[in-house]
């Protein structure tokens, strides 16, 4: 009995790893995407950070707003970069490599959940990046390795949600066109209704609500906690994993569901 | 519809049809692929209507038909990627409706657009393929040589797949879809796109890989000389419906006397000059061949 339940498991966890695997050799033979993403995070921190950090607009209580804005824009990249990850399954789709993953006897969960963590492990890079300027910066950084721990943690897993939320809209558009629009639309809104570059309080109260709903409020409350010496949890973070988990389980779930439709 | 049963015509001297008596003979009952009355519907168009057809094991296959004519739907329902509207088919003893990992795990499947990738080596794409299909770890490097060395890529094995030729990246794309020995393998056109010299060198592996595993090959081709040279049946589609059925000799002989593979063909595909696939399939035909050639 207990071999028949662990069996299914054991393999779900060794396919997953297995696709992971296939999305991080391709970055291995060009690693130039790493490179080239550095730019944007580099320009937030240091021209609109520095900018709005002078111009002292924006209230972070006992937190210099360089500081409160290092965790979101860690965030905001692993969005940009996340977000856009359905249009490699478009492509994958248009090649006929989709199909014959969909043919293998790989669980679709698992296809889904390989490449969510891919995108985990892609957007480190900018987590070395946003550190190392914030170092330059003078941010105060928290540098217990049970700290880090958990910033490692929490930017694999917003990837993997992002990634997840693109490949499940990947799989409803379809084409690259449509996707390109619809990723377009979705990410500004995604960014600019949290607590990434400015605190909820000063939000209107209808924003304060969407930011409340939007999960990549609870991942910049958790980088935000953790990243940081001496900034509390707003949310918790207990509830901040809560949110994070429970929004990646069910987007996994409804990706399987939809993943198939790419072959048709 | 025509079928035509082994008897019906003299088999004459046509090589392939005595192999295909051969091995039948002593090989009669093990049916592969049994599909029964297997329809598929898109809105109001019917892509499949009332498909009904077994294949043995280890025959070599071919669906032949116009552009549109439903076999690329039928080959996505049988590898499990489309579910039926109705009807049922069995792909080596396993339901492609309520089996399918099992299906899954009984095939191989070369889609017609290219399905490896580019950006990865010969060698990571069989690999990820093997921990895919749950190759034992420790067979994983020896099936990997030998399907390579089966195939003629060892050479090549450690260059990227984006720098291979087309008549490469087809051969890698069987040696990936064939790794865990599959009882069928499914091509959707495999040498579209190809040269005679590329087809030539990838039939000649399909053949071997025939006689050496026994793999059943179900394939669909636009090209018919490749169907009479190498297939031990044919069918033929029109409009989803099966219109044809039978060795190549006994669907020439269907016509008369004199008749050619073409001649039937056209016979029973028709000649509607408008007939064909829909945009987004024709671009990735289209695609494929300047991708592989």
């Amino acid at each position: 009995m207990t071999a028949t339940l662990i069996h299914p498991l054991t393999s779900f966890v060794e396919k997953t790893f297995v696709i992971t695997e296939f999305e991080l050799r391709k970055l291995r033979h060009d690693f130039t995407e790493l490179i080239t993403r550095a730019l944007q995070p580099a320009l937030w921190l240091l021209i609109f950070g520095q900018v709005f950090a002078r111009s002292g607009a924006m209230h972070t209580g006992n937190i210099p707003y360089l500081d409160f804005i290092a965790p979101g824009i860690l965030a905001q990249s692993v969005l940009f970069v996340a977000i856009f990850y359905g249009i490699n399954v478009i492509w994958e789709r248009d090649l006929g490599i989709v199909q014959k993953f969909l043919a293998s006897p790989t669980p679709r969960a698992a296809l889904v959940l390989g490449k969510g963590f891919s995108a985990g492990i892609r957007t480190l890079s900018q987590g070395v990046i946003v550190y190392s300027l914030s170092l330059l910066l003078g941010v105060k950084l928290n540098w217990s390795p049970v700290a880090l721990l958990n910033v490692l943690v929490i930017v694999i897993l917003a990837a993997t949600l992002f990634s997840t939320f693109s490949l499940v809209i990947a799989c409803i558009v379809k084409t690259r066109e449509r996707f390109m629009g619809v990723g377009q639309v979705l990410t500004m809104p995604l960014f600019f209704a949290s607590n990434a570059i400015f605190p909820t309080d000063i939000m209107p109260g209808w924003l304060k609500v969407v930011s409340h709903l939007n999960p990549l409020t609870y991942v910049v409350d958790a980088l935000r906690t953790c990243m940081l010496a001496g900034s509390p949890s707003s949310f918790g973070l207990g509830l901040d994993y809560a949110v994070i988990l429970l929004a990646t389980t069910a987007l996994v779930f409804i990706g399987a569901r939809l993943y198939p439709r790419l072959a048709t | 519809m025509r079928i035509f049963a082994e008897g019906d015509f003299s088999w004459g001297v046509h090589p392939i049809d005595c192999a295909y008596q051969k091995r039948h003979v002593g090989n009669m009952a093990e049916v592969v692929l049994e599909i029964n009355n297997l329809t598929r519907r898109f809105g109001a168009f019917t892509a499949v209507d009332d498909l009904t057809l077994s294949v043995n094991a280890g025959e070599v296959f071919a669906l032949l038909g116009s552009n549109g004519a439903g076999k690329t739907t039928t080959i996505k329902m049988l590898t499990t990627l489309l579910p039926p509207t109705s009807g049922e088919a069995r792909v080596a003893g396993f339901s492609i409706t309520t089996q399918a990992v099992g299906v899954r795990r009984a095939i191989g499947y070369v889609p017609q657009a290219v399905s490896v990738d580019g950006s990865l080596t010969g060698y990571e794409n069989l690999l990820i393929f093997a921990k895919l299909y749950d190759l034992p770890h420790r067979e994983q490097q020896s099936r990997i040589a030998e399907a390579l060395q089966f195939m003629n890529l060892t050479a090549d094995a450690k260059r990227l797949v984006g720098e291979y030729s087309g008549g490469m990246v087809r051969r890698l794309e069987i040696a990936q879809s064939t790794l865990h020995r599959p009882k069928v393998l499914f091509l959707d056109e495999p040498t579209v796109g190809l040269d005679p010299i590329a087809r030539d060198a990838v039939w000649k592996h399909l053949i071997d890989m025939r006689a050496n595993y026994g793999t059943t090959l179900f394939f669909t081709t636009h090209y018919l000389e490749e169907a009479e040279s190498h297939c031990d049946r044919i069918a033929i589609m029109h409009l989803g419906k099966l219109d044809a059925l039978g060795t190549c000799k006994e669907l020439e002989a269907s016509l008369g006397p004199g008749h050619t593979l073409n001649d039937v063909f056209v016979h029973y595909a028709g000649t509607v000059l408008d007939s064909g696939n829909n945009f987004r399939a024709v671009s990735a035909e289209r695609a494929t061949a300047e991708r592989l050639g």
